[in-house]
């Protein structure tokens, strides 16, 4: 599969997109209200997990784990429906940039990590070091799965009643079922 | 009041984090997300520093949970390495995960000796 324009490596700004590049220059103020407010529901959702399951210095730190990792699992079916859906423009800086990178943390996690270490659990340390950044990538993984299912079919959905039946038709021309 | 000292980090950590990463993606062509490991070794230096500081609950909120937290992601490292991976590029996949936990574990730990130096 080609395509014109690079594929995103980067979900919050990737500068070789050509709308993430615009955008900041068309609209600030907007731009970054919206990141700045799912920022702010983000880091109230992440803080709420926090405080309903804490963990002692030597602990595994599950609310964090689960945060980090379901957070991914988004992220992962946010950008899949961003790149093959239909979305609203402030869909992506709004719950990627905003939402979902306030709701994440790496800096609770390393010192979540360095903590347990200091305190003399060294294999926690590193189970829960090693089961967050595996954990995560397959969490992004089954999202972006997901994702694509649901992005394929709203933009199929919209796709025939945006472009109508020329394309159909040529494409059905050479043997398809009549 | 908690609440909105959470709100009041992140309002201003997340766009950071943002503005950050465009700033240093700026400055290179390569696909590497250098902008968000960036942000991530920062909050964590400053986090680090924070945990050993003799601060209470109202600062801890403030900078560490809202400010800290909003500033690093583990969303976009995350999506950005499995990315790098599906594009072929399994060795900087790996080597973006692989750097952004030593370089923010070290970071957090030299935020952590450096409070620790300074305030005995």
């Amino acid at each position: 599969m080609t395509e014109p324009t690079p594929r995103r490596v980067d979900p919050d700004v990737d500068l070789r997109v050509p709308a993430d590049r615009g955008e900041l220059r068309a609209h600030p103020a907007v731009v970054l209200g919206v990141i700045a407010a799912g920022g702010v529901l983000g880091a109230l959702a992440r803080a709420g997990v926090q405080a309903a399951f804490p963990h002692p210095p030597t602990g595994f730190g599950w609310a964090t784990f689960g945060v980090n990792v379901s957070g991914c699992l988004l992220i992962g079916a946010l950008m899949a429906v961003v790149t093959t859906g239909r979305v609203p423009p402030l869909t992506r800086p709004f719950l990627g940039v905003g939402v979902l990178g306030g709701y994440t943390t790496f800096s609770t996690y390393v010192v979540d990590v360095r903590q347990a270490a200091a305190a003399g659990a060294a294999g926690t340390a590193l189970a829960y070091l090693a089961a967050t950044l595996l954990g995560a990538v397959a969490a992004v993984w089954v999202g972006d799965a997901a994702g694509r299912l649901l992005g394929r079919a709203t933009g199929a959905r919209e796709g025939e009643t945006a472009t109508g039946r020329p394309g159909a038709d040529g494409a059905r021309a050479d043997g398809g079922p009549s | 009041m908690t609440v909105l000292l959470i709100a009041l980090g992140a309002a201003v950590g997340a766009p950071l984090r943002y503005l950050t990463d465009r700033a240093v993606q700026s400055r290179h062509a390569s696909p590497f997300p250098w902008g968000t490991l960036t942000v991530n070794v920062v909050g964590s230096l400053v986090l680090g520093a924070l945990v050993a500081a003799p601060v209470g609950p109202a600062v801890s909120a403030l900078l560490g949970t809202g400010f800290c937290g909003a500033l690093t992601t583990y969303s976009t490292f995350g999506y950005e390495t499995l990315r790098l991976a599906r594009d072929g590029s399994r060795l900087l996949a790996l080597v973006n995960a692989l750097t952004s936990v030593a370089a923010g574990l070290g970071a957090a730990t030299l935020g952590y000796a450096a409070t620790r130096a300074l305030v005995g």
